[in-house]
């Protein structure tokens, strides 16, 4: 029986993801390191997308606030409200708006960025001008989304719970130490630890399918375009399948 | 033309050969490039040049044949020892390939970073060398603009110095005069002959262009079906009989 070509296009492009990853481990810890270009894509995935993700951050902690009370209200636990939401947000929902947010901004830019450099022949360039292109752009690219996107996860974090408190006052009244001090108690080390775990994770997979989307980018401009597409494509789903096997292991590990 | 050339080969090609599925674009080419020489090596569109070049620089893989610069055989070279012959190797590509997130500074100085961290380059020794480079090409005042500033020109210009900038003693000029005009192709052209006689390099340059080739050229090697079909200077070539040959210049 002859595979189908759509599946034998998927396992291939598996096989070359998995490939550059196994390239990254092998050429980022060897000498010469970039730290000048690490610091400076730490600067530009990080600290550039601060108002972005707090913005979402924020919308979401409020929005979910808002639309959890009223059954709350129903079952007349009102008062578990911030428990709940922050629960619900430091576990899942703020790694995964802040991975997601990062694959569309992150994921695209750094396709868009070394598909153009590809097809200008940027990165021929400096392979002949002495420098390792892999470990100047891929790596460093790398390195910083997977250090990036736990510190955008935390700040995320803290923006939707103070959205969250926002949300609470609307309709009701809960006090900021009030609020603040259910949010402690119902938050513990076995739902902040993994859910931060998995960012690096996240962040790992933004860059490396970022990076080799581009890298590997046709000739052309229309090549650069789909390979900006097809990196915040597939970085996004691989972002739900890491979520799918991280819960499966916190689950297993009795994390839950 | 008339350089000073050495009869001592800095870079010889034998056999080469380069396909891509069925069409084979270099079939067992040979080529001698010899000291202080200017060779351009003239062809059609899709007749082989940038692969020929690419290969000479390592940055395509041939499937048979050699490529030695100064005794060195390129294609079993490690990566490190590759990069430090590419350093006495210029390369001027057909899109530029100027960085343009970087300034025309950080554009020049990309290619010392490996001094910088051999440390045997201090900073202001970085700027004399950047700011000769841009002299070179007439360009002083562009040194903190972005590539996206510069005219088509202008940016041939800055990649020229860039090229410059380690000194090579081979430079590869890639179609330097495709995309501009004729009086900047000329001047372009003017200004790698003016570079040749200053600093003594040898060059490949690849070229369809009849002015490109009746001004640089010392000598002019033909690269027709993947072969070397006809070598001799300028004025040889024009008078050949040879149908191939008489094609490219009617």
């Amino acid at each position: 029986m002859k595979t189908p070509s759509y599946l034998q296009q998927f396992f291939e492009e598996t096989g070359d993801i998995s490939r550059f990853a196994a390239r990254f481990f092998k050429e980022g810890f060897k000498p010469r390191y970039e730290f000048g270009e690490l610091v400076r894509q730490a600067f530009f995935i990080g600290y550039k997308s601060l108002p972005l993700v707090g913005i979402t951050a924020f919308i979401m902690g409020l929005v979910l606030t808002i639309q959890s009370r009223p059954t709350l209200v129903e079952f007349g636990a009102e008062s578990w409200l911030p428990r709940m939401v922050s629960v619900s947000l430091v576990r899942e929902i703020a790694p995964m708006i802040t991975a997601l947010i990062a694959a569309g901004k992150i994921g695209s830019s750094i396709g868009a960025e070394l598909g153009s450099m590809k097809v200008t022949e940027q990165i021929d360039a400096m392979e002949v001008s002495g420098t390792n292109p892999f470990k100047f752009l891929v790596v460093t690219r790398i390195l910083a989304a997977t250090l990036m996107l736990p510190i955008l996860s935390l700040w995320s974090n803290a923006i939707a719970l103070y959205g969250a408190y926002l949300g609470a006052n609307i309709k009701g009244i809960v006090s900021w130490s009030l609020y603040w001090s259910q949010v402690f108690q119902a938050i513990s080390y076995s739902d902040f630890i993994p859910s931060l775990i998995k960012t690096f994770f996240f962040g790992f997979a933004i860059g490396v399918i970022g990076c080799y989307k581009g890298y590997n980018s046709k000739k052309g401009t229309e090549g650069v375009g789909n390979s900006a597409n097809s990196a915040v494509v597939v970085s996004s789903l691989t972002i739900f399948v890491i979520d799918l096997i991280a819960v499966q292991i916190t689950d297993l590990l009795g994390l839950t | 033309m008339e350089n000073a050339i050495v009869h001592e080969a800095v870079l010889v090609i034998r056999d080469l050969c380069k396909s891509f599925g069925t069409n084979k674009v270099l079939n067992h080419f040979n080529l001698d490039l010899y000291k202080g020489e200017n060779l351009v090596v003239l062809g059609k569109s899709g007749s082989g040049k940038s692969v020929l070049i690419k290969c000479i620089i390592g940055l395509m893989k041939p499937e048979d044949g050699s490529i030695t610069i100064f005794g060195q055989d390129v294609l079993t070279l490690e990566h490190e020892d590759l990069d430090r012959l590419r350093m006495k190797i210029g390369f001027l590509f057909q899109s530029n390939a100027l960085y343009d997130s970087m300034t025309v500074r950080e554009n020049l100085v990309f290619p010392l970073r490996r001094h910088w961290l051999k440390k045997d380059m201090s900073r202001v020794k970085t700027d004399e060398l950047v700011l000769e480079a841009l002299y070179n090409v007439g360009l002083e005042h562009t040194v903190d603009m972005m590539p996206i500033e510069l005219s088509g020109g202008m940016r041939k210009r800055i990649a020229l110095a860039r090229t410059l900038i380690l000194k090579p003693e081979i430079i590869l000029y890639d179609e330097p005069t495709t995309g501009l005009d004729p009086i900047t192709g000329k001047e372009i052209i003017q200004l790698m002959i003016d570079i040749q006689k200053k600093y003594q390099t040898s060059s490949v340059i690849i070229s369809h262009d009849l002015q490109c080739v009746s001004m640089a050229a010392d000598r002019v090697v033909m690269l027709i079906d993947g072969v070397c079909y006809a070598t001799g200077t300028y004025a040889d070539l024009r008078k050949s009989i040879d149908p191939k040959v008489k094609l490219f210049f009617d």
